[in-house]
């Protein structure tokens, strides 16, 4: 399980190297920035307060705050891990999650508005929604199965991704630019890496090294693997070429699905799965192109109805012999049922406290950056540096402190090209 | 003849094309470059090293046009370009002596008309 965390925690610098490829590179630092923060900030509110809401004991909408700042969260065992542990991997959960979202707000949004969104929406809808499935809240209770957060993961980020996307409003040049990606590598990377970690995000969800996990882990492989080739012969049909963006998306695709089903399915059924999976998402992202719904990097078609196809399908594949109850297919249509009350569930809660949020923040912040800032890129804006920049024509600004050891004789502050052309 | 060099915002390149092309103007050049035009200069920082970026991404537009068209040029490059803040750039239209299209070696104003198709 300490593997299997390490492994969740690495999807989130994945996610900034697969998100960071695909926007322009004067905004690379900032998109990338946008995953990583999410680590610090979530991190920290995660052990502060959102995993007490979560799993503490509480009613079946909310955990209680018995475990507000670990409080009484020690090396004591919890199922077969020690408590500590469990806080530690379902935190990375926490952190993915609302890392996810940035992929619709990107090349727009400034940086301080942001972190105070996700920080919060962490706390009041993450925590919420995670207890209700996995925390012995009502839809666990319910029987919906979630293996590993397609709802409470993939739905609740992109149902958020897409309010706040509408809150803020679509990029200067959208629609009127081709906006492409400046690394198609980048994507690559994040995507193979995305994969990788996934093995931890599945496999772990098992929360012990047993047969389940075992099962997890093999259908993470090759449910994505259907949903790669699918999504390349899609791509081949329509443009006559496989595209390497479309592999590294149609492999998230792949991932995002096979999560609430990972534990529950045999391996013929994750395959099925993942390469159904494909088709829904490959005709939202076409749609969504066409729209002027700016969700930038696809977190809704993506992550949403991928994620709602994986947990629908979950009702339809989940096989008792593996696990799971059973599915439709082995005659038991009410899981079906189950699973679509709880991705129905999360989006609307997700979506409407998620608008609700952001709205009230547009109230005290300016949370838009301004068009001549979004024109000047916001690495130089907003973080004072260049992902790629040469040095050429850089002026070493010399440090208060060392002006003052040049005493009496005080150097000039500010060298600059007119300082030189004086001398 | 005349050519006309013109530094523009990067960020602003989409727009003149646009209405280079909306004007007919059909062959060009462009260039990345870096240039200094008295903007203020952007301050970064990394780790504790702080420096001021004296130079600017410019991106340089070469178009060689007959003089009929000089004119309807440098109209489309100051409109689409402008922000009216420092550093929108400079448009230079220079004389040129001879013209001549490699291909066909068509000279002057032939060389600068755009291929029909």
């Amino acid at each position: 399980m300490l593997v299997a965390t390490a492994l969740v925690l690495l999807m989130t610098p994945a996610l900034a190297f697969f998100y960071g490829g695909l926007v322009r590179s004067k905004n690379v630092l900032n998109t990338m920035m946008m995953s990583l923060a999410s680590i610090g900030a979530v991190g920290i509110v995660w052990v502060v307060a959102g995993y007490s809401l979560a799993f503490a004991p509480g009613t079946g909408w909310l955990g209680g705050g018995a475990h507000l700042l670990l409080n009484g969260v020690g090396l004591e065992p919890k199922g077969s891990i020690p408590h500590l542990l469990f806080m530690a991997y379902q935190g990375t959960f926490a952190i993915i999650t609302a890392a996810l979202i940035s992929g619709s707000l990107v090349e727009r949004m400034r940086f301080g508005p942001y972190l105070a969104f996700i920080t919060l929406w962490s706390i009041v809808v993450y925590a919420p929604v995670c207890h209700w499935v996995w925390g012995g809240g009502w839809l666990g209770t319910l029987g919906a199965l979630d293996f590993a957060g397609g709802t409470v993961v993939h739905v609740n980020a992109a149902a958020a991704a897409l309010a706040a996307a509408l809150a803020l409003g679509p990029r200067r040049d959208y629609g009127r630019q081709a906006l492409l990606p400046h690394n198609v590598p980048f994507v690559l990377l994040g995507a193979a890496l995305l994969w990788f970690g996934w093995f931890g995000f599945n496999a772990g969800s098992a929360l012990a090294a047993n047969g389940s996990a075992v099962l997890a882990f093999v259908n993470t492989l090759f449910a994505p693997a259907a949903t790669l080739t699918v999504w390349m012969a899609l791509d081949r049909l329509r443009t006559g070429k496989a595209t390497a963006v479309g592999a590294a998306t149609g492999i998230v695709v792949g991932l995002v699905a096979i999560t609430p089903a990972a534990g529950f399915v045999g391996p013929m059924g994750a395959i099925a799965l993942g390469a159904l999976a494909a088709v829904p998402s490959y005709c939202g992202i076409l749609w969504r192109s066409r729209t002027r719904l700016d969700d930038s990097l696809d977190v809704v078609a993506a992550h949403g109805l991928g994620g709602a196809t994986g947990a629908l399908l979950t009702g339809v594949f989940a096989a008792a012999a593996w696990g799971g109850s059973g599915g439709l297919i082995e005659g038991n249509a009410a899981q079906l049922g189950k699973q679509l009350v709880a991705v129905l569930a999360t989006l609307a809660y997700s979506g409407a406290v998620s608008w609700a949020l952001f709205k009230a923040i547009t109230w005290v912040a300016t949370v838009r950056a301004s068009e001549r800032l979004q024109g000047r890129g916001l690495d130089v804006e907003l973080h004072g540096e260049e992902a790629y920049g040469s040095g050429e024509g850089a002026i070493l600004v010399l440090s208060e402190r060392q002006n003052r050891d040049a005493q009496p004789k005080p150097l000039p502050r500010v060298h600059t090209i007119a300082d030189v052309l004086e001398i | 003849m005349k050519l006309i060099t013109a530094i523009i915002r990067p960020e602003k390149l989409n727009e003149v094309l646009e209405a280079l092309f909306r004007a007919e103007v059909h062959g060009l050049t462009i260039s990345r470059v870096q240039g200094h035009g008295g903007e203020v200069e952007a301050v970064e920082t990394y780790r504790g090293t702080t420096v001021k970026m004296e130079l600017v991404e410019k991106v340089r537009l070469d178009i060689g046009v007959s003089d009929g068209f000089v004119d309807v040029t440098l109209d489309a490059i100051k409109s689409a370009a402008r922000t009216g803040e420092v550093g929108d750039g400079k448009i230079f239209v220079v004389p040129v002596e001879r013209v001549v299209r490699i291909r066909t070696g068509e000279v002057d104003v032939e060389a600068v008309t755009p291929v029909s198709r």
